[in-house]
């Protein structure tokens, strides 16, 4: 009798864990450099090319690094949350042009409004390797020392902005 | 309008479902051969009314009619119509009404081709197929509505998925929710079976046609999907370990074991409870696969959009079905009785032995697709199990398996002797060990593996060589005379295992002697790659119906000699922005060309992967042919109902007359 139950036991475990794991996020990966200091880099900005934006310039403020690409679908999704943020001023928000042209970028921002105090242009991803990017929208927390605090994969949301990335903004800015 | 009809024949078919699942059974429990008549009925108006559903969302689709919202999300004005009506199973909802109208498919075949089964156990059996079908309506009508209407209508939709566009999509899930969902049949049958206390020979061979056929459809279904990722995806390979694929491989590596262990269960009796506990086992991973895939817990390049609601529901009932029926099994295989006696040296013996490899490779496959799962859940980190852990711990499990192979057909039921065995098998022995150490040689160069995967295929090929020339020699008959009087089911197991042999060569010489280059090529530039030289024409823009794509063209030569053109595209779907690579590939026996262009460079350069692919062909032959036999043993003259009846009627009429 006992030998005919183990597949039910066996089953009912594996229940346990697929249960557990429905409330988990598998898209949720820490990332290696989250307290680590943000990689340096110095990419021509998309508005002007002849400028360049570094992370060095940011280093005593705490502020959003949002990698997107005009050809990027959940972009598109997370778009408008960038901008109302950018509109109420609470953390700078910067980002990176991912694997794109510059054409396409500009037409993209000209059309979805303008979120980005600047945007640096990473048109290989050479830099995207340097921080990791495993897709395209990623948004990075670097706190005043230039160290990355948090790491969104995926589009930002209205409820991961107001429970994790605003709070975490606010604590950081007071320090 | 239409849509709403669609949703009504839905609501309808679940109490038909419903109705199919209760009145039967009971009335099998308890003898009312009124209730149990009701079944066959039943399983034809369920059938009737989820076509009627499914014929109205194809319509929903081919009018483009956008105020449904999964018209809306998954299909474009743009989109070619083969495409409309494949993208009525490019999303969640309508893949669940593919699931339910296949499920009714089955459902109603089982009712035509019945006859004769008893009443009993054909009520049980449609009444255990209804109470599944009432557990996928009720998850279309509860969370997963694919005529929920969205108000006001969208002017146009966002579009199939981009890499769903492509002629596989219309063919690969409908064959692998065949073979899927065919799984339902057997399973049926096991607890119905189990309900019934009849786990008999009987049992066993109703439920061998059915199994065979959801495995040649199983077994297709994945050989479409691996060769459509081969081409689709661009970056060569044929198989990812993907969760997803996994999903679909696990039922297909039990679905095997279960044919195996059902020829014992019908010829000899034994094996009776491992048998319904593959059966069992064989459509419950089917439901976990889909499970897996439409809940979001595990991410793949099959990613789906996802809804807890759903996942917490499938869950649900998946304790139901699968729990409910190990529970059954728990209460009601100890009193099956072992079954015949066999020796430790015996055909029983090296069936049982691959069954087990074969299960023990199931469950590891599972392993790992939920590993990382299991890791998260206990809180332990993040991590992704891939091609290393799928390729070490497989190769040991399908090593012996496929020398088993090699040895089963020869060996004798119940008592064979190995010193006989192994004097029979010395020249296929012999022949496989030499191929294996010197075809490398020939080939180039020899590493283990290479030198293993030759071993196991040749083996294959000389010991079914071997079994085939014993069965055909001795007599005195013509040899044609001789072919026809073996049955063809026979001819089946060595067909697909051949096809195993097959899949094994291409595997192992893609695998050893695949080569791939990435360069930068400008137009006019040549790049060389195994003895051939590619020449880059360069590339030029072209105007697909709903994508806009650069198309590149490589001359190959090889000693100046015009091979072929490859033509590779990289597309923008343009309603998602979303970039597609079509590869260009010239198939061949003897080996793939294959390129894919990449992205475009400074100077009009672009990057350009080419890749020289040896026998990969092989690999998708290999299904074929195993796919191949599993037809030919469905087409064995035990099957042909109508002529085994008339002549046991023609028997019982000349027993009367005498």
């Amino acid at each position: 009798m006992k030998r005919f139950l183990l597949p039910l036991v066996i089953f009912l475990v594996m229940v346990c864990f697929l249960f557990i794991g429905l409330n988990l996020d598998p898209r949720e990966v820490p990332s290696p450099l989250v307290g680590k200091p943000a990689p340096m880099f110095s990419l021509p900005r998309l508005d002007d090319p002849k400028q360049a934006f570094s992370p060095k310039d940011m280093l005593g403020k705490v502020w959003l690094f949002n990698v997107w690409a005009s050809w990027c679908g959940a972009c598109r999704d997370e778009h408008p949350i960038l901008v109302e943020l950018s509109k109420s001023g609470l953390v700078p928000v910067y980002g990176m042009d991912y694997k794109d042209t510059r054409e396409d970028a500009q037409q993209w921002l000209q059309q979805g409004g303008n979120p980005y105090i600047a945007t640096a242009m990473d048109a290989d991803g050479r830099v995207g390797i340097n921080y990791g990017v495993y897709g395209v929208p990623e948004t990075y927390v670097i706190d005043k020392a230039g160290i990355i605090a948090y790491k969104q994969i995926g589009p930002v949301t209205d409820e991961s902005l107001r429970n994790k990335i605003l709070p975490l903004v606010k604590r950081l800015q007071a320090q | 309008m239409i849509p709403e009809i669609g949703h009504f024949s839905l609501i309808l078919a679940l109490l038909v479902a419903l109705a199919l699942g209760v009145f039967p059974i009971i009335g099998a429990a308890s003898g009312n051969a009124v209730w149990m008549g009701l079944a066959r009925p039943l399983a034809r108006a369920q059938f009737l009314l989820i076509a009627i559903a499914f014929v109205c969302l194809a319509y929903a689709f081919a009018t483009m009619d956008y105020s449904v919202t999964y018209v809306a999300t998954n299909s474009n004005s743009k989109l070619p119509i083969q495409f409309r009506i494949a993208a009525i199973w490019g999303g969640h909802e309508g893949s669940l009404l593919l699931w339910a109208m296949i499920l009714s498919v089955w459902t109603v075949a089982v009712s035509l081709f019945s006859k004769h089964l008893p009443d009993d156990m054909r009520a049980r059996i449609l009444g255990v197929m209804g109470l599944i079908s009432v557990g996928f309506l009720l998850f279309m009508l509860m969370v997963s509505n694919p005529f929920e209407r969205l108000i006001p209508a969208a002017l146009d939709g966002r579009d199939l998925n981009p890499l769903l566009q492509d002629p596989g999509m219309i063919f690969h899930p409908p064959m692998l929710y065949m073979g899927y969902v065919g799984f339902s049949v057997a399973f049926s049958f096991a607890i119905a079976a189990l309900l019934g206390g009849q786990l008999d020979a009987a049992w066993a061979r109703w439920s061998r046609p059915w199994t065979t056929m959801a495995w040649v459809f199983l077994t297709l279904g994945i050989m479409g999907g691996s060769n459509w990722a081969y081409y689709e995806l661009g970056w060569g390979g044929w198989w990812f370990w993907d969760a997803v694929e996994n999903a679909s491989f696990m039922p297909w590596l039990v679905g095997t074991a279960l044919i195996h262990s059902l020829a014992v269960t019908e010829k000899r009796g034994s094996f009776k409870a491992w048998t319904v506990l593959l059966a069992i086992c064989a459509f419950s991973l089917s439901l976990l696969g889909t499970f897996l895939v439409r809940s979001g817990v595990l991410t793949s390049v099959h990613a789906f959009a996802t809804d807890p609601r759903r996942g917490l529901f499938i869950l649900v009932f998946l304790v139901v079905v699968i729990g409910g029926s190990l529970a059954l099994f728990a209460w009601r295989a100890p009193t099956v009785g072992r079954g015949g006696k066999f020796d430790v040296v015996s055909r029983e013996s090296f069936l049982l032995a691959n069954n087990v490899l074969l299960a023990v490779a199931a469950f590891s496959v599972l392993l790992g697709t939920l590993y990382p799962l299991f890791l998260d859940a206990l809180g332990l980190g993040k991590i992704s199990v891939g091609p290393p852990y799928f390729d070490t711990v497989f190769a040991p499990l399908m090593t012996p398996a496929l020398f088993l192979m090699g040895i089963g057909p020869i060996a004798r039921w119940k008592k064979s002797s190995l010193p006989e065995l192994a004097l029979r098998l010395r020249w296929a022995f012999g022949v496989s060990v030499a191929t294996a150490m010197l075809l490398p040689l020939l080939l180039g160069h020899w590493t283990p593996m290479i030198g293993l995967g030759l071993f196991l295929s040749f083996w294959i090929f000389a010991s079914s060589a071997h079994l085939v020339y014993q069965r055909l020699r001795g007599t005195d008959q013509q040899l044609i005379t001789r072919i026809k009087a073996i049955p063809r089911s026979w001819w089946g197991m060595v067909i697909a295992h051949l096809g195993i042999a097959v899949f094994t060569l291409g595997v192992t010489i893609v695998k050893g002697f695949e080569s791939e280059i990435a360069v930068r090529m400008l137009p006019g530039e040549v790049a060389h790659l195994a003895g051939y030289d590619f020449t880059f024409k360069g590339v030029e823009e072209i105007q697909g119906p709903n994508y806009t794509a650069s198309r590149g063209q490589l001359l190959v030569t090889k000693n100046g000699v015009e091979r072929t053109i490859l033509s590779t595209e990289k597309r923008l779907y343009t309603v998602q922005n979303m970039p597609m690579t079509e590869a260009g590939i010239s198939p061949a026996l003897i080996h793939d060309l294959y390129a894919s262009l990449g992205e475009p460079l400074a100077d009009g350069a672009w990057s350009v992967r080419l890749y020289h692919k040896p026998m990969v062909e092989w690999i998708w032959a290999g299904c074929a042919m195993m796919a191949l036999g599993g037809l030919l043993a469905l087409s064995d003259k035990r099957y042909r109902m109508r002529k085994r009846l008339k002549k046991e009627g023609e028997l019982k009429s000349n027993e009367a007359l005498a």
